[in-house]
């Protein structure tokens, strides 16, 4: 692959959460009975007005600044005109030359979704722009049914430059962008329920070369796994033709999962003609310097401030502070804790060894923990203190999961307080010893290894709950003396 | 009933339902049986439901006697254009392609009409899409002007204006993009008023220019016209164009204007060279200038220089705007969808089934100046001309308080006379470059053409300049009342 | 032969609208005559001049995001040609990913 530079750039279309729609006030609701949430306004009716939601333009605007892009003094809507059964006027309320945000830049780092390292490197951002979302065409067999609950949601178009080279720098581009968008509360941009969809344009070229190939469009992808795959595929396919001699056409593909190829959805022969001009219904927005910092000052902490925090002042590594800011809500959850805990870094490493892979086994995303970090932060204190043991702690933890009772009470109701009495121990090791002279003598012997299988004896007898330390202590005494 | 009520304007008819001498349901009853005689002649409406009237006129009648009523107004008729949404109405614009259209919503002007209990009087023919000059492109039927049955009656609210003249109802609600009430208005022998872009809401008005579009009233006289305009006024939550309220009655005070004195009227010498403009017409303007002379106002000089390009720019802009506009008719959602098992035939067919030639021709305009490699050369540059037609009137305005033009080059013309849709076109040279200033205009009666056919007089006031313009209108038909010249009154 | 200004097929499908021989003949001639007229704009010398796109000075004119209730679907549905159980707008067959322009 090293012979072609591949060029990725991503268009990512994010709902903006409000509370009405863009241009309308019926409820931005999803998962409603079709055609409930509807009125003449979006539904195209003869003689209807469209009329701007203030809120889905000051939230475009914080996107704009959490991006480090250059928000515009003066901006406006314009007709993107085509004809689409899900399109109730048959034109789009949209941006066309004069976009709410300009340029700016997301930056990427850390392990790619491959495992790989990425480099540490700026995607661009050309621009962000506001504009309403269409109707939801269903299928069946023969004739398609519209449901336009969704048209006129408001909608985010992010359209990045092409700095990406490769599906890890597409997939973390991904990832920020939907950390900002949760950070700030705009969105969730869950891709199953349609809040963030994800077109991909990508073409080779020789390596070195200045000049861009034609490049292809990727559609249909529903989650940034599939962005991923269908990118590496589509590296394979393009390099396969070019090296063949062939060359490649500018069309757009789908994507399918299940064959994990990509396909032809259509050829662009030409480019779709959308006549776009300024929208006469609707007037210009300016922004002043004032109106701009205002907005800046409602920002919330960015993901890369979060995480550089968590670095310097709570002493975590930066992969502890990539992870625990993958997500609002785990980010927020961490902080909280951290308050409350002496050790912030053991509290991490719980959370990431223990709390975030139990979640995973058990499929329960992150929003749904039963786990409240007071109680994660009592059960590392239990084990930083010498209360319980490491691995009396991981029985409690499993209790956790049920809810209900803090660790303190699970400890006392199992009796798992850890075993610290020397003389208690000791009458386990001395035990262990009698019941086991084969091991003594080898342990004689010189094979130091059979320690573990006394220590194991003892743990056996004081059901896990010995002190460990104290227990390797005396062992070693007893045996030396035997 | 003694009462004749082909000539009863809104204020006379409120006298009357005051002092208890007409009942509302008797001033209906009055115009629909005059409808009926008259409407085989004249077709002005295409719909008149005597049932929705008369329950209407009823509750009026029931509020007055309980001492409720909504307004002075409450009770009277007004006729309403087919391109006004009131809710479960049909609303076709004349078109096909709207046929079987139930309106779920009224339009703001219908819900301000409604409050103040005016009686919402039939729907009124127009051309199709409000896309023409003499209501001839209306896909149902052709309406006559009263005064010759064998002439237009004006467009696109020639239904509206005919049915005022004809006395079949006492006011009626009309649109202007290019002159559409104006000119109609003039043919007709009656008022047409276009307030300043913005002024009335378009919430409920089927969009054919946006940015040129308005709702305004066509009455038997001007105080008619303020009091309509007074109803419908004001910003609206729903029109995010509409301009704030200036908390000011058009009605109110005006006939205060004793004479003209120290009031300078425009005449763009651009109008008066205008090659199409009839030698009798023109002689009607000179004699209207002579009534302003003696009342005292100074007639001014005034030019206009970039009113040829007027109409040129017009049919740019309009129909970019009407080509998007008139996209979403396409039989998906609502209207008559010609059936087919494609979805780009359903299209096709549908729209080629349901627009007339006239709206195909402009949709067909509009799509090529908005289309890549032409937007420059004509969208962008008629919006640049436009400025520079509305900066020629921001310096008239300096030297004059209104200017004076006339509003249509000949009286009324024969039925498939102008068959040249670029004839039909000139036919609003003298409307149009009020529209695309966005300023308010008012055709006023003022005289009968040798030729038996009504002309009218056009004020144009400056942006936001109703009031005065109402009153400089109101005085002017004091001393040329249209009982001097139109028969009948 | 002139180079004709406009090609009215090509205009009148992105249009969509369907017009047989004839009528694209006739329309044709009437767009090529109207469009002559509308070329004396040529003349003109705009350089300098604001196109105005919008004909009101104001700007922002935002609304407050506060939803508020919408309308029955079966009044919204009413005026609907065709619908899949009362439910959807039903519509012929459509190809998913087709974007038409």
């Amino acid at each position: 692959m090293s012979k072609y530079d591949v060029v990725i750039g991503l268009e990512v279309h994010v709902q903006v959460r409000t509370d009405s729609k863009m241009f309308c006030s019926c409820p931005n609701r999803f998962g409603q009975e079709p055609n409930t949430m509807v009125c003449p306004v979006c539904m195209g009716l003869p003689g209807v007005m469209p009329y701007p939601n203030r809120e889905a333009v000051r939230k475009t605007v914080m996107a704009g600044l959490m991006c480090g892009c250059e928000i515009a003094k003066f901006s406006k809507f314009d007709r993107k005109s085509y004809f689409y059964p899900d399109m109730p006027k048959n034109y789009q309320i949209s941006q066309y030359d004069l976009p709410l945000c300009g340029k700016g830049k997301l930056h990427v780092c850390g392990k790619g979704f491959s495992g790989a390292e990425l480099p540490d490197k700026s995607i661009g951002i050309t621009r962000i722009h506001l504009e309403e979302d269409v109707g939801k065409l269903n299928h069946f067999a023969g004739y398609s049914g519209i449901d336009f609950n969704r048209a006129g949601v408001p909608l985010m178009e992010i359209v990045s430059e092409p700095d990406m080279s490769s599906a890890d720098e597409a997939y973390a581009y991904l990832t920020s962008l939907k950390q900002i968008m949760q950070y700030a509360d705009i969105s969730d941009c869950d891709m199953e329920k349609g809040q963030m969809r994800c077109d991909v344009n990508i073409s080779l070229k020789l390596a070195g070369a200045k000049e861009f190939g034609t490049k292809v469009e990727i559609k249909n992808l529903n989650s940034f796994r599939s962005a991923h795959r269908s990118i590496e595929h589509e590296i394979i396919r393009q390099a396969e033709v070019l090296d063949a001699g062939g060359k490649i056409t500018q069309e757009t593909r789908g994507w399918t999962d299940d064959r994990g190829e990509t396909y032809l959805l259509r050829s662009k022969e030409s480019a779709h003609d959308y006549r776009y001009f300024p929208e006469p219904d609707l007037l210009p927005m300016t922004f002043s310097d004032e109106d701009i910092a205002k907005i800046k000052s409602q920002l919330p902490e960015l993901p890369e401030q979060k995480r550089e925090r968590f670095v310097a002042t709570l002493g975590l590594t930066p992969y502890d502070a990539q992870v625990l800011t993958l997500d609002k809500t785990l980010s927020d959850y961490f902080d909280e804790g951290a308050k409350l805990a002496k050790s912030p870094k053991m509290l991490a490493n719980w959370i990431i060894t223990e709390l975030l892979r139990e979640l995973n086994d058990r499929n329960i995303p992150f929003e749904n923990n039963p786990v409240p970090v007071s109680h994660l932060v009592e059960l590392v204190e239990l084990v930083s203190g010498g209360t319980i043991t490491g691995k009396s702690a991981k029985e409690v933890f499993s209790e956790l999961f049920a809810g209900g009772k803090t660790p303190k009470q699970i400890v006392s109701e199992k009796g798992l307080v850890q075993i610290s009495d020397d003389s208690a121990i000791e009458k386990f090791v001395i035990t262990a010893i009698e019941q086991n002279p084969t091991q003594v003598k080898q342990y004689k012997e010189g094979k130091t290894a059979v320690m573990q299988f006394f220590v194991g004896q003892v743990m056996k007898q004081s059901k896990g709950k010995a002190n460990p330390q104290i227990v390797n202590k005396l062992l070693r005494e007893k045996l030396d003396q035997c | 009933m003694s009462i004749s009520v082909e000539n009863l304007t809104i204020h006379e008819s409120a006298s009357l339902l005051a002092d208890k001498k007409i009942s509302s349901v008797e001033l209906c009853k009055a115009y629909v049986d005059r409808a009926r005689k008259l409407e085989p002649k004249i077709k002005a409406f295409l719909k008149l439901n005597e049932e929705e009237i008369f329950s209407q006129a009823k509750a009026s009648d029931e509020r007055r006697v309980s001492g409720k009523s909504l307004s002075p107004y409450d009770g009277v008729p007004v006729a309403i254009k087919d391109n006004i949404t009131v809710k479960g109405q049909s609303c076709t614009c004349a078109s096909k392609i709207l046929e079987g259209l139930n309106s779920p919503y009224d339009a703001t002007v219908i819900k301000k009409l409604k409050e103040k209990g005016f009686v919402l009087y039939g729907r009124t023919n127009m051309d199709e899409f409000a896309m023409g000059s003499s209501c001839e492109n209306s896909s149902f039927q052709k309406t006559a002007n009263p005064w010759d049955t064998n002439c237009v009656p004006g467009g696109s609210s020639g239904g509206s204006a005919a049915s005022v003249a004809a006395g079949e109802v006492t006011a009626a609600l009309g649109s202007d993009t290019g002159g559409s009430i104006r000119q109609p208005a003039s043919l007709c022998g009656v008022v047409g008023f276009k307030p300043t872009y913005g002024r009335i809401s378009r919430y409920g008005l089927i969009a054919f220019a946006s940015s040129l579009d308005q709702i305004g009233p066509i009455t038997r006289d001007v105080e008619d016209a303020a009091i309509l305009t007074d109803a419908m006024y004001g910003r609206d939550s729903m029109d995010a164009t509409s301009l704030p309220s200036t908390n000011e009655s058009f009605a109110e005070g005006l006939g205060s204007l004793k004479d003209l004195k120290g009031v300078r009227i425009g005449l763009p010498k651009e109008c008066f060279e205008v090659e199409g403009l009839d030698a009798g017409v023109r002689k009607i303007m000179d004699k209207s200038i002579q009534v302003f002379k003696d009342l005292g106002a100074e007639m001014v000089q005034v030019s206009l220089p970039h009113s040829k390009y007027a109409v040129a720019t017009y049919y740019v802009i309009a129909t970019a705007e009407a080509s998007a506009n008139l996209a979403r008719f396409d039989g998906i959602r609502y209207g008559k969808r010609v059936k087919t098992d494609g979805l780009l035939e359903t299209y096709l067919e549908t729209r080629g089934a349901g627009f007339g030639d006239e709206v195909k021709r402009r949709i067909i305009l509009g799509t090529f100046v908005l289309s890549s490699g032409y937007y420059d050369a004509y969208y962008t540059k008629g919006q640049k001309v436009r400025t520079l037609i509305r900066k020629d009137f921001q310096e008239a305005y300096r030297k004059c308080d209104v200017v004076l033009t006339p509003v249509s080059p000949t009286t009324a013309f024969k039925f498939n006379e102008k068959s040249d849709p670029l004839q039909m076109y000139l036919a609003d040279i003298f409307t149009i470059s009020t529209n695309l200033a966005g300023i308010c205009g008012i055709s006023v009666p003022a005289d009968v053409h040798e030729n038996g056919l009504p002309v009218g007089i056009q004020l144009v006031g400056p942006d936001m300049g109703e009031k005065q313009l109402l009153r400089i209108s109101h005085i002017f038909e004091r001393n040329r009342p249209r009982k001097e010249f139109i028969p009948g009154i | 032969m002139e180079k004709k200004i406009i090609d009215v097929k090509y205009v009148a499908a992105l249009a969509r609208l369907e017009l047989d021989e004839d009528k694209e003949q006739r329309l044709q001639k009437e767009m090529e005559t109207i469009l002559n007229y509308v070329n004396s704009l040529s003349e003109l010398d705009v350089s300098g001049i604001e196109p105005t796109a919008h004909a009101v000075q104001m700007t922002n004119v935002l609304r407050n995001d506060v939803s508020s209730s919408t309308f029955p679907r079966d009044v919204m549905l009413a005026n609907a040609p065709e619908t899949v159980g009362g439910e959807l707008i039903k519509v012929p067959a459509v190809i998913p990913g087709e974007e038409e322009s």
